[in-house]
């Protein structure tokens, strides 16, 4: 700040004593408390950066002197989260699951709480929709290998399909009727034929005729005589709209030679008891029944 | 503005410049008259309102508070008597603040600074605190003198006083403020208690101390260096606004009465520094409009009473416009004052102002108290049921802005064979899906639609879910109702 030679103009305004090309900068003085203002933002912006993590380092920055992080910051809230919910999870816990979807409020929270596990352990598979895909079960739709409703369902994901390492997981093998040389080629396409007229799909009816005998002899122990399966056996309707590995002739050609036997895993191992439940209650929001 | 004016603290020559300085401090005087008087009334009416308006009652029934004016931030629901706005209703508050912005415009155009001078809750909660000032302290000189007094005991207990009673009111005020947010009674009596929400306690304190420092301490500093308007005020301003203006051409040169007498050249004006002495922003209005004149007119009432003294006609300081100050100052005739308010300018902000308050009302007069919003599923888009035919899934949300339950009707429209059913109810596929929703409240259904195997041929259908409340006999069911499409996918 520069020593000056005022110059009072008649507007009675003090000048700087700059001056560019005859033109004068005024000078109005803000008041000291504005100053005293920034500079005490200036000493909190230090003391905030000391306190909480502001410094670049190579690795991290510094910690700040209160050890605050966005995720320690997380993991209270998350586990906040959970105390408050703990209550609800304990009474899905105790209630009998076949009378969950009589319970809106718990269903409601069983089927949001089931919604994030599905993202976390399910989705690999079934789909983020839980849509599926060849060799995957839809399990939005009403057609159940094993029984959808809620019960079956919680076995099923508890114990799995077919899941090595679970006792009471679901098995059933349907015979590799062409690799093990129970049927010849020609009887086989004559299955196929067989299956298709079952579910009103476009076929040849003298090789279906001829299907229909040896599914009689063959298939009918687990499918049932007219082919409506048996859940009993995780057996498949073969009658109606819906197809785990494709109706078309090539996929069931290939189902009947080598026969599939897909797996899902147990969960009852990983997963705890009331995470089952709701992941029990949320599939069955997509398409459960009975 | 004849004579040449220096300020009183003019820099000495050779003095190091100042960027920043003291604050300099301003002791209005007392003063009496009718723009004194109006501002008194304002204050205690703009006051009441705000202390009152949390404590009004209005029944809306059980189910919604019965606060006259209540901003429900946790339930997200704002109450004014009958009317009741809900978030994503905000455009009701949009227009309100948009006819406020042109409200101050209009009011600027046609009386200047009005809103400042009388109605800013900064002018009225500082005459408040200043009335406290001098009813303890006593008057301008009696303050300029306690000020350069010794810090003796009756100083302190006087300076005690004065700013205990500033906190009491700041408490008062950031105390009313909270009420506006919950239930009025109860509040009062969980703070009293100690066990009100710790954000109430916060806000308190905020408020005291936000009114306590703006009105007790800052005073015309808010106005001069922190408030935006007085900048805004000189694009808002025009030669036909109405400003407290000092006739100069009548007051100039100043001169004493006796001075008068012996010279006729002489003004009217005689010096006697009223109108500085009153002003609560500590200038002179003598050198001309100024951005730190609020036009409180309180420089008026104290002018009008010293030349009432000497006999002189009123309003050397006076409410004119730049335009009615030149013609006076020439001898011209005046206008009628009506043509000065109603001019193109005032009248285009006026009828912005009113379309806007008009349009608002309208649509606050068809709001309907029904209302329906569907998402459809996006993944899957479509499901082939077992027996071939095809569902889709929708997020449907049913608004019920009644404060009662409703019983609701979920049909669909557009789709013949349609079948639809909540994915989690206990309930068949059927034409119609009823529902209770709650009082002033949102439910949200996940409800499925299926249509048989081949209906539908195009790959997206569009549709209708419509909603119909359930009316007592004699009520009027309310329909409201949402586009969706059914998609039929094709591998």
């Amino acid at each position: 700040m520069s020593d000056r030679d005022p110059s009072v103009p008649p507007g009675g305004v003090e000048t700087t004593g700059h001056e560019w090309d005859g033109i004068e900068e005024y000078n109005n003085p803000l008041p000291r408390w504005w100053l005293v203002i920034l500079m005490a933002t200036i000493v909190w912006g230090i003391a905030f950066s000391i306190a909480y993590p502001a410094w670049p380092g190579f690795n991290a920055s510094n910690g700040g002197l209160l050890g605050w992080s966005s995720r320690g910051r997380l993991e209270a809230q998350m586990a906040a989260v959970e105390a408050a919910r703990a209550e609800a999870w304990q009474r899905i816990a105790a209630l009998p699951l076949a009378e969950l979807p009589q319970n809106p409020e718990l269903m409601r929270l069983a089927v949001a709480g089931g919604a994030s596990a599905f993202k976390v352990h399910c989705v690999q598979c079934h789909g983020s929709g839980g849509a599926g895909g060849p060799g995957y079960p839809n399990l939005n739709d009403d057609d159940w290998l094993w029984g959808g409703d809620i019960e079956s369902l919680y076995q099923t994901i508890a114990h799995g399909i077919r899941a090595p390492g679970y006792d009471e997981t679901r098995i059933s093998q349907m015979p590799a009727f062409g690799r093990d040389g129970l049927l010849d080629k020609a009887q086989v396409a004559q299955v196929v034929e067989h299956v298709r007229a079952l579910s009103g799909q476009e076929h040849d009816a003298r090789k279906a005729a001829a299907g229909a005998a040896i599914f009689a002899e063959q298939c009918a122990s687990c499918h049932g005589p007219e082919g409506k399966g048996n859940r009993e056996l995780g057996a498949p309707n073969l009658t109606d709209a819906i197809w785990l590995y494709g109706g078309d002739r090539a996929s069931l050609f290939q189902t009947i030679w080598n026969a599939r036997n897909g797996v899902m895993p147990g969960w009852s191992q990983r997963l705890d008891d009331v995470t089952i439940r709701k992941l029990a209650a949320y599939v069955h929001s997509l398409g459960g029944g009975a | 503005m004849n004579a040449p004016l220096t300020p009183p603290d003019a820099p000495v020559r050779g003095a190091p410049i100042r960027f920043f300085e003291k604050r300099r401090k301003v002791y209005p005087r007392k003063v009496s008259g009718p723009f004194r008087r109006l501002k008194w009334a304002i204050l205690v009416v703009t006051l009441a309102i705000y202390y009152i308006t949390p404590w009004l009652r209005w029944d809306r029934g059980p189910h919604a508070p019965d606060q006259a004016v209540l901003v429900d931030l946790a339930g997200r629901r704002f109450f004014m008597g009958p009317i009741e706005i809900w978030p994503q209703e905000f455009y009701y508050v949009a227009g309100l603040l948009v006819m406020a912005g042109i409200g101050l415009f209009l009011i600027t155009s046609t009386v200047g600074r009005a809103w400042c001078g009388y109605a800013c809750p900064q002018t009225v909660w500082t005459d408040l605190y200043m009335a406290v000032e001098r009813a303890i302290e006593g008057d301008r000189n009696a303050r300029m003198k306690l000020d350069r007094a010794p810090w003796t005991f009756s100083k302190i207990a006087k300076r005690g006083t004065v700013h205990f009673l500033w906190l009491v009111i700041a408490l008062l005020t950031g105390g009313a403020w909270v009420f506006y947010f919950t239930d009025a009674p109860t509040l009062l009596a969980r703070l009293l208690d100690g066990t009100a929400p710790a954000a109430a306690y916060a806000a308190i304190g905020i408020l005291t101390f936000t009114t306590y420092t703006l009105a007790g301490l800052m005073r015309e500093q808010v106005c001069t260096y922190m408030c935006p308007w007085p900048r805004i005020q000189s694009a808002m301003l025009d030669e036909d606004s109405f400003i407290v203006t000092y006739k100069a051409w009548r007051g100039e040169p100043r001169g004493s009465a006796k001075a008068k007498a012996a010279d006729p050249a002489i003004g009217d004006c005689v010096d006697c520094r009223a109108c500085v002495a009153v002003c609560p922003t500590g200038i002179d209005i003598r050198d001309g409009p100024q951005l730190e004149c609020i036009t409180c007119a309180l420089c008026i009432d104290a002018c009008n009473e010293v030349m009432g003294k000497l006999g002189r006609p009123a309003d050397l300081i006076g409410y004119s416009t730049l335009r009615r100050d030149g013609k006076e100052s020439r001898g011209e005739p005046l206008e009628p004052m009506w043509k000065t308010f109603v001019r193109p300018r005032t009248l285009l902000y006026f009828a912005l102002w009113a379309g806007i308050g008009i349009a608002m009302l309208v649509v606050l007069a068809g709001r309907q108290s029904l209302g329906i919003t569907v998402a459809q599923d996006r993944n899957p888009l479509m499901v082939t049921m077992a027996d071939g035919s095809l569902r889709n899934g929708y997020t449907v949300k049913i608004l019920n802005k009644a404060a009662r339950p409703r019983d609701v009707v979920v049909t669909l429209e557009g789709l013949p064979e349609a079948r639809l059913w909540e994915s989690l109810g206990a309930g068949a596929p059927s034409t119609a899906f009823r529902a209770t929703v709650r009082p002033d409240g949102v439910e949200t259904y996940r409800i499925f639609v299926r249509v048989p195997a081949g209906r539908l041929a195009a790959e997206h259908t569009p549709f209708t879910f419509r909603v119909t409340s359930v009316e007592d006999p004699g009520g009027r069911p309310e329909v409201a109702e949402a586009d969706a499409r059914f998609t039929v996918v094709r591998r």
